[in-house]
């Protein structure tokens, strides 16, 4: 079929900002909709709130709406774009939902909106558990007994059939939010009332248990001709009972043999069909017993999904490219492999290799968080590894989660073996499950115990059998190794099966008794060096032509005959087949940024993916190295080449040192390569940009005061402490409240504000394992200062700010977790003037080539420079996105010799409009976890709004964060006694505007003293009905809540929890509660209104 | 583990580690992509002559089992190349290992070989003749014998491959049965009855039994239920050149009664047999080797509607006087994407072949019916005029998916003479 000529202009929704269960895949799927679509000369409307996209850049779509996703604005875009289909699949479960109420509400009707890919009775089918089990039933497929429920009371009665443990997956949440597996009849009651509220159609299945069956997942697309492929298989590490997204995956299946498999596929191809997915990806997901084979369907999204984006890059077939394609009507025959060049899209991918994901967790910033993994979704983020075997593709995977792994290390110190301790591991999920499975292995714990303890497949932990006892040889035979001996091929041949089996240097080094480096220098010195192989998507059964590479350690093979063929050079010894083929072309090295985390995530993979978009322009063959599956960057079309390795100096160094670039590019990719430029450097491999030297000069406590020193710039008082002795010390000589960090960190991971001596030393108890390298800073705490942000770009010569940004929150609270202004919204033109001269005399003196990013304190009209970064920092896509400057393209581009002038950035950008950054939280994931924000950013994501004045883009921001700000009704104010003054201001302008105040107590009497009539409401110790009970029954509309002080801080805990579940819009400190008064000041007088991102740039002076 | 080398014929050397067998094994080096169903490929008969090379590279993950074998008598492939062989093996149905089962067969494999740089150079050079060998390891030795070998045309190895005599059979094909008592009962008979033979679990007459009947037993109650298929109309009668067990399971599946005869099976005697239908299998080597099927089935062609698979295709089209040819590396996976002219549809199908027929050197007798997308190789033709079709690739997976098994009931329809849904075709009965 050929694509269809009746629509012309096609509406994509993207995810929103990055949230658990939703990240940076949708942005890869997105982007490549877009570009597919655009290919095929449609012209295409993109919605997406969040600005560290790529698919947000102004290229990437005809018109751009960087605006909140609800219903209602797009009802306002859809009136102005009159696109003729809207595409739903390719932006998450937000997208989805978005588009069944668009659909519900008629609106897609009333102004002619078809939807493509899939319809609303397939969404719905797929979605609706009653439907799902009915539509399963028909095609003869089993599902977990199970049932909808509504209410407490059916839920209740239908328990007594299922038994326990019981799942429980409310309908239509994020990555399975609110679910969770009761063993009894309390923890049922209190999961069904969760579910049930959090459900957004109030349903809640509660299903028989497949705890421990085996878990797998299959990609299945699906043409308009009824062609269906299977694109990928994956096999779960971890069982049923564990959420995918925190389970670590393996691709292909493993332990199914073929008349499983295919009971599988054909399963699946019914279920699209029944489904009646019309066209596009799916992913189904079924338990398997392993006692008896017997087969359950789980769940199917009927859209592009995590999985998908990890199914693409493990087999190399873009299934949300091909998805897009499919649905403007082309078939999976019509549509060509890229890869192979000559083979359709109407195929299966065969790989020959093993793909290991692992996801990444963040618990360490949420100490009072459940760190169990059960079937609600708490990881931010993931690697994915690609290796000839398990073993390889698993232990290459645990040095890219960068956590301070480089393998299956022992948990516990040698001669102490605490099974008790390690069994207890075993049996609850948790993330670092995969060690303590080592642990008992090492120590002589079998397979059929820990299978009983965990249900992991036996398979899997042979394999890691396998690796323990190759530990032990490692050890063995590297301790009593003389290089001068004779032994050397014997040794030669045990250290490359060690390497085949995916053992670091540093691991091997660990075993060994040397240094990283001592084993890589033996190792090369041996000739043992990676080789690289291609993902070809065919199992190199044609010639594949995009390089798309993981490295691994082959055996030779040679050949009896001379002349000796081409493909057989190398002689005597033999020849290890490299697929590299590395071209003589002028080339440069990106780094990517490795699993997304808090603190780190998509903002870095934009710059990443800009770097190479510029340097392609520039005529440069781009290399792109990372480990994260879910990103642009690792789609294999983005840079000239792709190697998809874990980013640690092993694998980067021998990549450089077979590519042999012209440099290597660290700035983009955030802490993570910015970690590898000294070691790169000190082995010789040139680093662009700004110089590891001046990047030390910012980042070493001393050399920077030294610098600030030489600017005369202002410095908030600060010293450095080895020891607690020291920190004491330092504390008492600056004053407190001080700020406590280990330095070279990033996301403020371990920074906290103490107010007194005590709480430094608990800090300092727990800080030293937060970065055991590097001494602890003590800063001065800047209190009730306003902090700024500054992107700026130079070239050596002249420096551009790129934009200065106020943040809304005070100084203290990570600048990541801070909302923010461009343009500033209340400081004063000349100090601002006077930050921007700062900024350049900075950028000036570090002999910043690329991007640099500032952030100072102003307290009472005095500026101090809190950090220096001369790298790409979160905030530019931001920047870019409210000013139209990419900034991150022109830092690659002055990165290799372009000067601003020769680029024609020769002066600011001064904007008329307003766009206000918000940052978005977990904290929904993580019950019982305080919302209170801190030094210690928390955050995963972020949304921009943008408008006219500062009170609608920070009311577009609040709506885009789902912290949607009201108009009228009741707000709660309970406020620390240092705020009380403020509030004055706030609660008159609230009252002239029509709310009703309720306070606390304290502030109700402060309040009422100065003349402005409160209601008063009990705190939650003072009896009832108390401020929690009109939180639950919603009667508020709005809370201002500020603490001071660990008790406080938990008397008002279940304020913020229940605010943060009954989804009562909050904020947690005076300036936020500012912004918002000013914000609904304009909400009153003004309609909400769009205007796309390009209308907004043009308008730019 | 014992060193093993594996020499092919332009000189090639992969040093590996043995595994299954010792000893020697010579053979034709092909590569099949498929990521699962080892056992049925090495007990797939068309594989007689040849070694195989798996691309994916860990092997034996899931074990062998009983009802996973495709042919009596055991695997048939001449060798095994793979880059990991995992002798744990974890499935439900797992009956024991891999490499038992190689060793007790007596199949020669080797590990710890670089597949995709092997499969790389067979793309890129051609399918050749090799060497495995676990008891000389001297190269230049092996490609001395490798090249003394006259290669894989110069022999009929179907006649190794099909059965002796003629004998019917009942089996359907594997579902997954809820309740497996029913097995663990019989495996649990079965034992005892080896046992009282004194035979092990790994013996060869516990696995490869070529007491038609016992088998009939041992593989008819468990995988699959013929009593399910209520409608025993047609009789057909299936040319062993090598059968995939698949194939007849899958002709019970689709209704027919089936009987297997022997491969040099005269055309007269199969027409006194009066059936309803005639299968021509699959089989290993040279289409041009079996000289006596091709005799056959030039007398059989018009007289009886036959369906051809695979060797049963080539036969047919050498038959009716057309011309067949080899191809570089073959096809040998299940991920090829065949297109059925006829319906438009695209399936994805089991594919293990060396030859094709030049449909062009038919000169207009058949019309094109199947298409492989990857290549455009043909995959499948029909008579023009007489009830004959077949297909290159292989419509009763095993390994492989199972897009294409409507054939079986479209060969169903052509013997009652209806038109064949959606082909714009009718058969004359």
């Amino acid at each position: 079929m050929p694509k269809r000529t009746d629509i012309k202009k096609i509406l994509l929704i993207g995810s929103g900002p990055i949230v658990i269960g939703q990240a940076c895949e949708f942005d890869y799927s997105g982007t490549q909709a877009c570009k597919a679509l655009r290919e095929e000369g449609y012209t295409v409307v993109l919605v997406n709130s969040n600005p560290a996209t790529i698919m947000t850049d102004p290229e990437t779509a005809d018109a751009i709406y960087i605006e909140p996703l609800s219903a209602e604005i797009l009802e306002l875009i859809i009136k102005k774009e009159k696109p003729d289909a809207l595409l739903p699949t390719m932006g998450g479960q937000t997208a989805l939902n978005l588009a069944v109420e668009l659909a519900e509400a008629g609106v897609l009707d009333k102004y002619g909106v078809e939807l493509i890919g899939a319809k609303l009775h397939a969404i719905k089918k797929a979605e609706d558990r009653e439907l799902f089990k009915e539509a399963m039933r028909k095609v003869g497929l089993e599902v977990p007994k199970s049932a909808a429920i509504t209410n407490m009371k059916d839920g209740l009665d239908i328990i007594e059939h299922l038994g326990f443990p019981a799942v429980l997956r409310p309908a239509f949440t994020l990555g399975g939010t609110g679910g969770g597996i009761a063993y009894n009849i309390e923890e049922y009651k209190e999961l069904l009332e969760k579910g049930l509220k959090l459900s957004p159609v109030n349903q809640v299945l509660v299903e028989e248990s497949a705890l421990g069956w085996k878990e797998f997942e299959l990609e299945v697309m699906r043409d308009g001709k009824d062609n269906v492929v299977i694109i990928c298989s994956i096999e779960n590490f971890d069982p049923m009972g564990i959420h995918t997204g925190d389970s670590i995956t393996v691709a292909p299946a493993q332990t199914l043999t073929d008349k499983e498999y295919q009971r599988m596929r054909d399963a699946a191809i019914a279920i699209i069909r029944e489904i009646g997915v019309d066209t596009g990806g799916s992913n189904i997901q079924f338990a398997l017993n392993p006692e008896n084979g017997r087969m359950v369907v789980i769940e199917m999204n009927p859209r592009v999904s995590r999985s998908s984006a990890l199914a693409s890059k493990a087999t190399g077939f873009p299934i949300a490219k091909i998805a897009a394609k499919l649905a403007v009507g082309y078939t999976l025959d019509e549509i060509k492999n890229d890869i192979t060049r000559e083979t359709p899209a109407s195929f299966e991918p065969a790989i020959d290799y093993v793909v290991t994901k692992i996801p990444r967790f963040t618990f360490e910033k949420f100490p009072d968080a459940d760190a169990t993994l059960t079937t609600q979704m708490k990881s931010v983020g993931e690697v994915m590894s690609i290796g000839r075997t398990f073993k390889e593709a698993l232990q290459k995977a645990l040095r890219s989660l960068e956590i301070g792994s480089a393998g299956l290390e022992p948990v516990l110190s040698q001669g102490d073996s605490d099974l008790d301790g390690i069994k207890a591991k075993l049996r609850t999920p948790n993330a670092e499950r995969i060690w303590y499975i080592a642990q008992a292995l090492r120590q002589g714990t079998g397979i059929d115990e820990i299978h009983a303890l965990t249900w992991i497949d036996p398979w899997f932990l042979h394999n890691m059998r396998q690796i323990i006892e190759m530990e032990a040889t490692i050890s063995a035979e590297g301790k009593t190794f003389n290089i001068e001996a004779s032994d050397l091929p014997a040794f030669r041949s045990m250290l490359r099966e060690a390497k085949e089996y995916g053992f670091s240097d540093k691991r091997i080094a660990a075993l060994i008794g040397k240094t990283e480096k001592e084993i890589r220098d033996l190792r090369k010195q041996l000739g043992l060096k990676p080789v690289y192989k291609l993902v070809d998507t065919c199992a190199a059964e044609f010639e594949a032509y995009t390089p798309y590479l993981y490295s691994t350690y082959e055996k030779p093979f040679y050949t009896l005959n001379s002349p000796t063929p081409p493909l057989l050079k190398g002689g005597k010894g033999g020849f290890v087949e490299c697929e590299a083929n590395p071209t003589d072309k002028k080339k440069v090295v990106i780094l990517g940024s490795g699993p997304n985390r808090i603190g780190q995530g998509i903002e870095f993979d934009y710059c990443c993916v800009h770097a190479v978009f510029a340097l392609r322009e520039l005529g440069y063959e781009t290399i792109m190295i990372n480990c994260n599956p879910e990103t642009v960057s690792t789609d294999y079309d983005t840079a000239d080449r792709l190697y998809f390795e874990p980013l640690t100096i092993e694998d980067v160094l021998s990549i450089v040192e077979l590519e042999k670039p012209e440099g290597v590019i660290v700035q983009f990719g955030g802490q993570t390569p910015l970690k590898l430029a000294v070691p790169l450097e000190s082995e010789g491999v040139k680093i662009l940009g700004t110089s590891p030297d001046s990047i030390d000069r910012a980042e070493d406590r001393k050399r920077f005061k030294e610098l600030l020193h030489k600017l005369d710039l202002k410095q908030a008082e600060s010293d450095t402490a080895m020891s607690i002795e020291e920190a004491a010390a330092a504390a008492g000589k600056i004053g407190y409240p001080v700020m406590v960090r280990p330095s070279y960190v990033l996301g403020g991971r371990a920074m906290e504000i103490v107010y007194d001596e005590k709480s430094l030393t608990d800090y300092m108890v727990r800080a030293v394992k937060a970065s055991p390298e590097h001494p602890i800073l003590v800063d001065k705490y800047l209190e009730d200062a306003i902090e700024v942000d500054v992107d700026a770009i130079s070239d050596g010569i002249d420096v551009i700010v790129g934009g200065v940004m106020e943040h809304i929150e005070e100084a203290g609270i990570h600048s990541g977790d801070s909302a923010c202004s461009i343009p500033p919204y209340s400081l004063p033109a000349g100090i601002v003037d006077e930050i921007k001269r700062q900024t350049k005399a900075l950028a000036k003196e570090l002999k910043v080539k690329g991007l640099m990013n500032i952030q100072f304190a102003v307290k009472e009209n005095e500026i101090f420079i809190l950090e220096v970064n001369p790298r790409g920092s979160r905030t530019i896509p931001y920047v870019s996105k409210a000013t139209g400057v990419p900034l991150a393209k022109l830092a690659a581009k002055v990165m290799v010799g372009h000067t601003l002038k020769g680029l024609g950035l020769t002066r600011e950008i001064e904007i008329k409009h307003v766009a206000v950054k918000e940052a978005v939280f977990p904290f929904d994931r993580f019950p019982g976890v305080d919302t209170i924000l801190g030094p210690e950013m928390k955050s995963t994501g972020e949304v921009m709004g943008i408008d006219e004045d500062f009170g609608l883009a920070y009311a577009k921001a609040q709506a885009a964060s789902s912290n949607r700000i009201p108009t009228s009704g009741k707000i709660i104010l309970s406020v620390k006694d240092k705020d009380k003054p403020h509030t004055v201001e706030i609660s008159r302008k609230l009252t002239g505007m029509g709310f009703k105040i309720i306070a606390t107590k304290g502030t109700a009497q402060y309040l009422a003293d100065k003349g402005i009539s409160v209601e008063v409401v009990n705190k939650v110790a003072e009896g009832r009905p108390h401020i929690v009970d009109l939180i639950k029954n919603r009667e508020v509309n709005f809370i201002i809540n500020t603490v001071t002080g660990a008790q406080a801080q938990r008397d008002s805990l279940s304020i913020r929890r229940s605010a943060l579940q009954f989804k009562v819009p909050y904020t947690t400190t005076i300036t936020g509660a500012r912004a918002v008064v000013m914000a609904i000041e304009m909400l009153q007088k003004k309609e909400m209104s769009i205007k796309s991102i390009h209308e907004y740039h043009k308008a730019v002076g | 583990m014992s060193k093993a080398l594996l020499v092919l014929y332009d000189g090639t050397v992969f040093e590996g580690k043995g595994f299954g067998a010792e000893g020697e094994t010579i053979g034709e080096v092909v590569f099949n992509t498929s990521m699962t169903g080892y056992q049925e490929i090495l007990t797939d008969s068309s594989y007689k002559g040849q070694i195989v090379t798996m691309t994916y590279p860990q092997m034996g993950n899931y074990g062998v089992n009983r009802e996973d074998i495709e042919s009596a008598g055991g695997p048939k492939a001449e060798g095994f190349i793979v880059k990991e062989h995992i002798e744990f093996a974890s499935n439900w149905r797992s009956e024991g290992p891999l490499g038992s089962y190689l060793r007790d067969s007596g199949i020669v494999g080797i590990e710890d070989v670089d597949t995709r740089a092997l499969t790389r150079h067979l793309r890129n050079h051609g399918a050749q003749m090799g060497m495995i060998s676990t008891a000389d390891t001297d190269p230049a030795n092996l490609l001395e014998k490798v090249r003394s070998h006259p290669g894989i045309s110069a022999f009929d190895y179907v006649k190794d491959v099909t059965t002796k005599e003629a004998y019917t059979w009942n089996e359907a094909c594997w579902k997954w049965q809820k309740d497996r008592n029913e097995l663990s009962v019989m495996s649990n008979e079965l034992k005892d009855k080896d046992n009282e033979r004194g035979l092990s679990l790994f013996t060869n007459s516990r696995w490869f039994t070529t007491d038609e009947a016992e088998r009939s037993h041992r593989m008819g109650t468990v995988p699959g239920d013929a009593s399910r298929i209520t409608h025993h109309a047609s009789r057909v009668v299936v040319f062993d050149f090598g059968i995939k067990s698949n194939i007849l399971r899958n002709l019970v599946e689709a209704g027919f009664n089936v009987t297997v005869i022997p491969a040099k099976t005269p055309a007269e005697a199969v027409l006194e047999m009066n059936p309803d239908g005639i299968v021509l299998s699959n089989g290993p080597g040279d289409p041009q080797t079996v000289t006596y099927a091709i005799e056959a089935a030039k007398k059989l062609i018009g007289k009886k509607p036959v369906f051809g698979i695979c060797l049963g295709h080539q036969v047919l089209g050498l038959a009716m006087g057309g011309a067949t040819y080899k191809l570089k590396f073959g096809h040998h996976g299940g991920n090829h994407p065949v297109k059925d002219l006829l319906t438009g549809r695209v399936e994805i199908t089991s594919q293990n072949h060396n030859y094709c027929v030049n449909i062009k050197s038919l000169g207009g007798k058949v019309k094109l019916t199947h298409k492989n997308l990857y290549d455009g190789t043909e995959e499948g033709m029909q008579h023009v005029e007489l009830p004959v079709f077949s297909v290159q690739h292989h419509p009763e997976a095993g390994p492989g998916p199972n897009d294409s098994a409507h054939l079986f009931k479209r060969f169903r329809e052509m013997i009652k003479g209806k038109n064949v849904k959606g082909t714009g075709f009718r058969y004359l009965p």
